[in-house]
Parts: C-alpha cells; sequence; structure tokens
C-alpha cells in the first residue's frame, strides 16, 4: 500500500471541500472495500477523507410514506430497521444474503453502492483489465469466467456489480441524493449505475467530486409479495451466480404490478421494463413466467465459464416469482428453496 | 548515481480503549487496528488469517459490534471502544463462550478460535440467533479450515441457550 495522507472531515460541506481539489483523493467510510483494494495496489489514493463522522446516520420515515436512509448508515442498522423490516422486507433480506455480519457491521450505504467489482483480473495487477487499466485489454473474456456478466457487457468488460443490496433497490425504485461543491442533485437508482460499453472504468453516473448523501424509498415497498433469492457457489458468505429480487402486488390471482431485477449477471442491477410488462395484468402462474425470464434473458450471452447462469437465471426467476407470488419468501438462515 | 526519494508517512495520533485500557499511539495512517493490537500492543489473541476480509480470524469488538480489523485504519477509530479475546475473561474467570468452546471441544489447532469467540459474543450481543440454522448463517463470517462448525455451533447454542 503507498502512503497516504489521513485526513476526518467533520461535516458534508468540508468533505465535499476536501474532495473537490484533490483528484487522487478518496473518501472512505466503512472501508470494506477500499481497504481491500488499497492493499492490492489497485487503489492508489494519496489523500483519504474520513467521512465517518458526518452527520449521515439517521433513518427517517418521509411524511409521505416513503424512507430517507443516510449514507453512513450501517448495512446491519439498515437491515435491522422496524421501518424496513416490516415496509421493505426485500430490501432487509437482500442485506441479510449479502457479505458476513462482520463487515455488515462496517459497510455503509453509500459504500455498498459504490463498492467495485470483485472479477478477479480487476483485483489482480498482474493481468489485464480495463477496467483497473483502461486500453490495457480483458483477461476475463476468455479466461475464468464462471462469476461473470450475461447481460448487458461489452468487448471491453464483462465484469459484474457485486452487491445484492443494491439489487433490491433496482426494484424499489430508491433515489440517490448526491452533493458536490456545485450544489446537490438526486440520480434515478437505474440511472446510477453504468453498462461497461468503451469506459469500463467508469462504475456509475457520479462525479468525482461528489458525495452520496442518502438514499430515500418512495412508499411502496412490496411488504405483501416479494422475495430475494440468491443462487451461489455455498450457501453463505460468497457473491451471487444469480440473484432476483421480486415485488409484485396481486388483485387475486391477477398480477397489478410488478417489478423485478437480477444481480451477478451485468455490470449493474439489471431491470427490463419490457419484461415487467409481460407480467402486469396476467395471471400468476408459472407460463407468465416463463415468458417474463424469455424475454429478459432474450439477448443473454455467456462466455464459456459462465454460459451456465442463462438457464440458472430462467429458472432463478421462474422460482423467485412463484415465491414472491405465494407469499413464502426465500429465507436467509434456513437455506432451502421452496 | 540515482538519488533515492523515500517519502515518510505523516503521523496520526491517536487514542483507544483496548480492554478497559486507553492506549495513545502515533501510527502510520496505514497501520489496521490488527496490526495496532498485533505489533504495537503485543495483543496477539487475534490472528491475522486472509488479511482480506474473508476468514474471520482477525474478529474484534468495537464498541460492542463485531468487526474485522483487517480492514480498518486505526486512526478511524480514533475514541473507540475495543474489546479482544484477551479482554473477554473477567477476573481470571473465563467468558461462558470460552468455557463453552472447552466443554464442546469447539477447536482443532485453535487459529480462527479467538475470532469464532469474539465473533461469537457480537452474535450473543445481537440477539437475533435463536436455532443452529441462525447461528450458522450468522456465523458464516468465520471460516475454520479445521471443520469444527459441529462442535462450534453446539457450543454457541449453549451460550445463547442460556442468555
Amino acid at each position: 500500500m503507498i502512503n497516504f495522507q489521513y485526513t476526518r472531515a467533520n461535516d458534508v460541506p468540508e468533505a465535499v471541500g476536501l474532495i473537490g481539489r484533490n483528484p487522487n483523493a478518496k473518501f472512505i467510510a466503512g472501508g470494506t472495500n477500499l481497504i481491500d483494494l488499497m492493499k492490492m495496489d489497485v487503489e492508489q489514493p494519496t489523500t483519504i477523507v474520513d467521512i465517518t463522522r458526518l452527520p449521515l446516520k439517521q433513518i427517517e420515515g418521509m411524511p409521505a410514506g416513503g424512507l430517507r436512509i443516510g449514507a453512513l448508515v450501517r448495512n446491519t442498522d439498515l437491515a435491522y430497521h422496524p421501518l424496513v423490516e416490516r415496509r421493505y422486507p426485500v430490501l432487509a433480506s437482500a442485506i441479510m444474503a449479502g457479505a458476513s455480519q462482520q463487515l455488515r457491521n462496517m459497510a455503509s450505504t453509500g459504500g455498498n453502492l459504490l463498492q467495485r467489482t470483485r472479477c478477479h483480473y480487476f483485483y489482480d495487477a498482474a493481468a489485464t483489465c480495463n477496467k483497473r487499466e483502461p486500453g490495457s485489454g480483458c483477461s476475463a473474456i476468455d479466461g475464468n469466467n464462471r462469476m461473470h456478466a450475461i447481460l448487458g457487457a461489452s468487448e471491453t468488460c464483462i465484469a459484474v456489480h457485486p452487491s445484492d443490496m443494491c439489487v433490491a433497490l433496482a426494484i424499489l425504485e430508491a433515489e440517490v441524493h448526491v452533493t458536490s461543491v456545485s450544489g446537490d442533485r438526486v440520480i434515478a437508482f437505474a440511472d446510477l449505475h453504468r453498462l461497461p460499453g468503451d469506459t469500463p472504468q467508469r462504475d456509475t453516473s457520479l462525479n468525482a467530486d461528489e458525495i452520496i448523501t442518502a438514499v430515500e424509498l418512495p412508499p411502496q415497498g412490496f411488504a405483501k409479495n416479494y422475495t430475494y433469492l440468491k443462487i451461489r457457489d455455498r450457501l453463505s458468505y460468497a457473491f451471487a451466480l444469480v440473484s432476483v429480487a421480486v415485488g409484485l402486488e396481486l388483485d387475486g390471482d391477477i398480477i397489478k404490478e410488478a417489478r423485478f431485477a437480477l444481480g451477478g449477471v451485468a455490470h449493474k442491477p439489471w431491470r427490463d421494463p419490457q419484461a415487467e410488462a409481460v407480467l402486469r395484468g396476467q395471471p400468476a402462474v408459472a407460463t407468465t413466467f416463463a415468458n417474463a425470464a424469455n424475454v429478459v434473458l432474450r439477448d443473454a450471452k455467456g462466455y464459456g465459464g459462465n454460459t451456465f447462469k442463462i438457464d440458472l437465471a430462467r429458472r432463478g426467476i421462474a422460482r423467485a416469482l412463484t415465491q414472491a407470488a405465494r407469499g413464502t419468501p426465500q429465507s436467509q438462515s434456513s437455506k432451502k428453496i421452496i | 548515481m540515482t538519488e533515492i526519494v523515500v517519502s515518510l508517512p505523516e503521523m496520526v495520533s491517536v487514542s483507544l480503549t483496548v480492554n478497559g485500557s486507553l492506549q495513545t499511539l502515533s501510527l502510520d495512517p496505514r497501520t489496521t487496528l490488527l496490526d495496532v493490537l498485533r505489533e504495537h500492543l503485543d495483543l496477539t489473541g487475534t490472528k491475522k488469517g486472509c488479511d482480506q476480509g474473508q476468514c474471520g480470524a482477525c474478529t474484534i469488538l468495537i464498541d460492542g459490534r463485531r468487526i474485522n480489523s483487517c480492514l480498518t485504519f486505526a486512526a478511524m477509530y480514533d475514541g473507540a471502544q475495543i474489546t479482544t479475546i484477551e479482554g473477554l475473561a473477567v477476573n481470571g474467570v473465563l467468558h461462558p463462550l470460552q468455557q463453552a468452546f472447552i466443554d464442546h471441544d469447539a477447536f482443532q489447532c485453535g487459529y480462527c478460535t479467538s475470532g469464532q469467540i469474539c465473533s461469537a459474543a457480537g452474535l450473543i450481543a445481537e440477539g437475533r440467533a435463536k436455532s443452529a440454522d441462525e447461528i450458522r448463517e450468522l456465523m458464516s463470517g468465520n471460516i475454520c479450515r479445521c471443520g469444527a462448525y459441529t462442535n462450534i455451533v453446539a457450543a454457541i447454542e449453549q451460550v445463547v441457550g442460556r442468555s
């Protein structure tokens, strides 16, 4: 790890002032991803701005029924918050499906959004990687790509976004509040993470001088018919091969509103309005679910090691939609998939 | 002759209360809490396994919550209360988890044990794990390469049942 200067910010204006002046500065909150990357020399900031003392640790119910989550709320505190457990159980479930309790006790809400891919070639300074070193090439495309993308990838990068929490935030249509010295703005969740294209070094639409201050959830929480189904190589403490977050609103057997997103398959949580449209107004039965899965996977492409994910996703989507429609969400402690 | 330029880190002053005792240190900002404990305070009960947040051997309690000490810069925790495996026994009497690990023979090589016990102390404080399934899931951040998991879960169940 290279030397760096350690600075502590006491409020948001001070934090954005410090970062705005220095292109080699990084914020640190939970540190669970950044410190790891610094040890591997993948990230080499010369200044670290510690933002853990900023007043961004509140979870507040909004007058119109939504929820405002401060960017420094720890993952465990968010998953165990009574309002989240009651009104947004798909978010609580997705958080508990990710990492370990030690990491969830450290990791922040904003940091979860901004965590970087766990592609082993990204982490390996001896390998080529267009995300780490633009123009150097992609070792994963012809390499070990079991964990990699089947949707939205490009010739320069087939990495996936590793978060579970973000897959739930995608179907909840969260808003991301950011601040910089130039002012505040709000980013729709679907616009935060980007596809790699020919600039895979950019994970998000956040500018280098901006800080996430809060994530806001609209009132619609799908508390009755939801699930977060995560399929991985071991039963806990592993990244998703494929995960599916679902929120449904039913009128009897008919689907009134449907949202689903996939994790572990793309450079961002993958939602597809056309696939969701297939579900609306239809009976909540296996053929409807299969139709939606076929639509979302219509352009799916495997790279050898990950080609199995296309079928795995197809089955995972059908299973997750069934779980949500029946009101029997996946348990994150009993691992049996029903 | 080539001139070699060495840039020295700007040291940071950090105060920590470790197992009830106040420690004030001047540290290279790169120093993790794990390295503070092992290299500066000679508290070697906390183990360095992977040093990447994947094994849990370095688990300690900060302000009562379990975390991976390898993924921290000590400077970020200025003013914090830290409990390590050395701080769990009180006046020579083992912590109930330490006794339960002996009762159930919940270790083989012992390298992961201090992390397992600190993690279990955090788990009990959280109050979320009631069943063996929930203990297994919420202890999944602690890897035991000897595979002593069955007895580790039994030991933790014994203490969860009493609390």
